[in-house]
């Protein structure tokens, strides 16, 4: 296979932060290569550099054996370098072939307006060479987050790309939606298009890629075929230290119930209603739900946050039946939220981390007329950085500039500070390097086992296997399974996931 | 690549205006170097008493509008409620025979209405804050219009004119301003409501899952943005002896002028009343040396628009530089 791109020697400094140093990449042609390493490697960077947005300090690239400069994002587009984003950057407002050909559509000669019936039937053509029959006058909005995808890769390959690099590309789908991806990759592949892929979950490198790198620091700690690498060992060159991925959590003391919901039924605002949902969770115990990509799961948590209409159902906490209608009554009554998306839902990214940790409980920290007592909330957020190890500076420091690891542990003390009976917890490790999941998923069981009630909504089942006591199965928001741990394997849960096989077993 | 955050500088609330208010105060400290350079009268006592009088109205409105804007809303009325609460209250002076006093009280609490009017319709009807105080602004006005049969009322007690009386140098509309002024900024930077503010401002999704009622906190900041309307409106009518019908017109405007050259962020969750303070002065202090320097008024347009797109080129610049 020859070499399509090499990246020789690059380096890239920001002040005060060295990104990348001396970085080597080879990509053939025709080939998928993993790129790993924890947030703050330097993949974003590199990636920049190819793409255009950042300039190298130093080093050469060279594309079919030739030196290009990248100085900005049309060099890149013009070379055939296209970044598939882990947010995509459609426009869900306009059709997928205005999507498409943005900034590009077809017009007849002297003509001012798009000719639409040119711009569909372009559309349509590279949309069949994915493989799919994606209308081209839908509103991208409208499509499924996989399908959206799908006309980014299209936009991309519109415009001749020969290098494809996606960043996280699974992140944001279900289980069947991954697979047509990976076959969409392989066909890709096929043709001669060359992709580098950026991923933290390790089990779709051997899936899906042929030769993998690993960045630590911004260095390359090195390049390996996958065929000739172990997962254990891709960990300990992202890490730079051995350590058990998944963290698998001691029985709970099963004690009394302190949350039971019961026939649970929701109406209207998220992409799917519940039905009937039952379910208990004890003093100590982690409930883990899964289920694929709009099973439920964030309803679920939503309905017992009060930010889902409630139809139908009851919950008690503690054995009192109670009625939630608002966030702010969830929490008077002992739960706690630490939601699916933290930047957006979880955060204020402007603001200090004391002031993101105390936003719940601001009224217990001040004073006569609602002054905020600073010295106790310094004191507060000092000791929550010390318990959860939270890599922040000073408690002044903006949450934007720390990682994702470190501020999802500033949304989770920001409510374990109100000392909730029941932690709702959804996605806790999305989008999280290595290292910061395993303390996350440390952090939940240690919080059982001294006695907190979880509800654990995740999307990765194994993370579910290893740390939940019971685990329920959502599809198309009702219940499909239902295990105790010990009964519960990676099939059985998808199988119920997926909708082929129903399993409930009473508690 | 581990970022060290370059904005350092800013780290809490109350330092945050420190960071954006060196722009305000470095273009009003340049300001008044050069009128008084340009124009030797802008320095005398009186033109100072006059500037503090001048400013205090407009600074009273744009306290309010920097509240709401914070929250990252607008409130497009204030104009037309300080007409509408100064009528009101000379009505009732002038007519029922009310007391200066109690007019005071009145003129107020029907700006406070308003302003809550403008809040409930944004938190509980959710229309756009720019579209409901668009209308609450016809209304006011036309409200004001109405109850003055379209003529000015004047003629007040001396307990009403009180307020613009002068204490010493200075006019007691100045003293007004600066109690609404270091009040509001105590509230902003010290209290819990002000946390609010800024973190609605800031993400108000976080703030709602966070279990705080962000409705709450908004309904606040349109209500405080009323309340200085109606304030504004006794204080216009006091100073001039007259309620007008028609009186600020186009207020609103300098209101969010004096915002944005302050440094408030027009996405909300960044700036301060300090910085609103300066960027009235120097809304003000413009006007003043025009006048002084006797530019005819239709440049003086062109002049404050300038000034108010250059202010905002530089701050763009400077949130730039600070991520």
């Amino acid at each position: 296979m020859d070499v399509l791109l090499k990246v020789e020697g690059i380096s890239k400094s920001f002040p005060g932060v060295k990104a990348l140093e001396d970085v080597d990449l080879e990509l053939r042609r025709g080939e998928v290569h993993g790129l790993l390493g924890e947030n703050g490697a330097g993949k974003t960077t590199l990636m920049r550099i190819l793409t255009g947005i950042y300039r190298k300090d130093t080093g050469r690239i060279l594309l079919e054996g030739r030196e290009v400069e990248i100085t900005d994002p049309s060099v890149a587009k013009s070379l055939g370098i296209a970044m598939i984003h882990q947010e995509l950057s459609l426009f869900p407002n306009l059709s997928v072939a205005e999507n498409i050909l943005f900034g590009r559509e077809p017009t007849r000669p002297l003509s001012p307006f798009v000719d639409f019936a040119a711009a569909y039937a372009h559309a349509r053509e590279i949309l069949q060479m994915l493989g799919d029959g994606i209308d081209p006058q839908m509103k991208v909005g409208r499509l499924s987050f996989g399908d959206q995808q799908k006309v980014e890769i299209a936009r991309a390959l519109s415009m001749n790309a020969k290098i494809l690099i996606m960043d996280e590309a699974t992140s944001g789908l279900a289980v069947k939606e991954i697979e047509r991806l990976f076959e969409l990759i392989r066909s890709l592949k096929g043709k001669g298009i060359s992709i580098i892929y950026i991923t933290h979950r390790i089990d779709e490198v051997f899936e899906i890629c042929d030769r993998v790198t690993v960045l630590r620091d911004g260095r390359v700690v090195g390049t390996a075929d996958v065929q000739g690498i172990s997962k254990q060992e891709i960990i300990r060159w992202i890490t730079g230290r051995t350590i058990e991925a998944f963290y698998p959590k001691e029985a709970a003391l099963a004690g009394e119930v302190v949350l039971a919901v019961e026939g649970l039924s929701t109406a209207g605002t998220g992409s799917v209603n519940l039905t009937d949902i039952h379910f208990r969770i004890r003093k100590g115990e982690i409930l883990g739900i899964t289920g694929l990509l709009g099973a439920g799961k964030t309803e679920v948590c939503k309905a017992l946050w009060g930010m889902e209409r409630v139809v139908k159902g009851k919950i008690w906490i503690e054995g009192k039946e109670v009625r939630i209608r608002t966030p702010y009554e969830a929490q008077l009554h002992g739960l706690a939220y630490v939601p699916e998306d933290r930047r957006t839902q979880g955060l204020i990214s402007e603001m200090s981390v004391a002031a993101n940790l105390t936003l719940p409980k601001l009224h217990e920290l001040s004073r006569m007329l609602f002054f905020i007592d600073g010295a106790k909330e310094a004191e507060v957020t000092k000791r929550w950085m010390e318990k959860l190890r939270i890599a922040a500076r000073s408690p002044r420091q903006k949450v934007k500039a720390l990682s994702g690891g470190n501020q999802q542990k500033v949304v989770i003390a920001k409510w374990l500070e109100t000392k909730p009976k029941v932690l709702l917890v959804d996605e806790p490790t999305k989008g999280i390097d290595v290292g910061a999941k395993v303390e996350v998923r440390r952090l939940l069981s240690q919080l059982a086992q001294e006695g907190m009630a979880i509800l654990l909504a995740s999307s990765d089942v194994e993370e579910v296997l290893s740390i939940a006591d019971v685990i329920l199965v959502l599809h198309k928001g009702r219940v499909t399974g239902r295990f105790p741990r010990e009964e519960a394997t990676k099939d059985r849960v998808m199988a119920c996931a997926m909708g082929i096989e129903e399993r409930v077993t009473t508690l | 690549m581990r970022f060290v955050s370059r904005g350092n500088a800013v780290t809490t609330l109350g330092r945050l205006g420190e960071y954006r208010e060196l722009l305000p105060f470095s273009a009003l400290l340049f300001l008044i170097v050069v009128s008084s350079i340009l124009s030797p009268h802008f320095l005398s006592a009186t033109n100072i008493r006059n500037i503090l009088a001048q400013v205090s109205v407009i600074a009273v409105l744009s306290a309010g509008e920097t509240y709401v804007i914070l929250t990252g809303g607008i409130d497009l009325s204030p104009g037309a409620v300080l007409a509408f609460s100064g009528v009101v209250a000379a009505g009732f002076m002038k007519w029922w025979g009310v007391s200066g006093y109690l007019a005071i009280g009145i003129g107020i609490l029907v700006g406070i209405l308003c302003g809550a009017v403008n809040g409930l319709l944004v938190t509980k009807v959710r229309i756009p804050s720019f579209v409901a105080t668009l209308a609450m602004m016809a209304v006011a006005r036309g409200g004001a219009l109405i109850w003055s049969g379209g003529v000015p009322i004047s003629l007040f007690p001396p307990e009403f004119r009180s307020i613009a009386t002068y204490f010493g140098p200075f006019s007691g509309l100045t003293f007004l301003m600066l109690a609404v002024y270091i009040g509001g900024q105590l509230v902003l930077s010290r209290t819990r409501i002000g946390r609010y503010i800024y973190a609605i401002g800031g993400n108000e999704d976080a703030v709602r899952y966070s279990g705080v009622k962000a409705d709450l906190v908004k309904l606040y900041a349109f209500t405080f943005s009323g309340f200085c309307a109606g304030l504004g409106g006794v204080m216009a009518a006091a100073r001039l002896d007259s309620a007008y019908p028609i009186a600020g017109e186009g207020y609103e405007l300098d209101a969010i002028a004096s915002s944005v050259l302050g440094g408030v962020s027009f996405v909300g969750g960044i700036g301060s009343l300090t910085g609103t303070f300066m960027g009235a002065l120097i809304m003000t202090i413009l006007g003043n040396v025009l006048n002084l320097l006797r530019v005819p008024p239709f440049y003086q347009y062109v002049a404050r628009g300038t000034v108010l797109a250059i202010a905002a080129i530089s701050l763009s610049r400077g949130v730039r530089y600070a991520k």
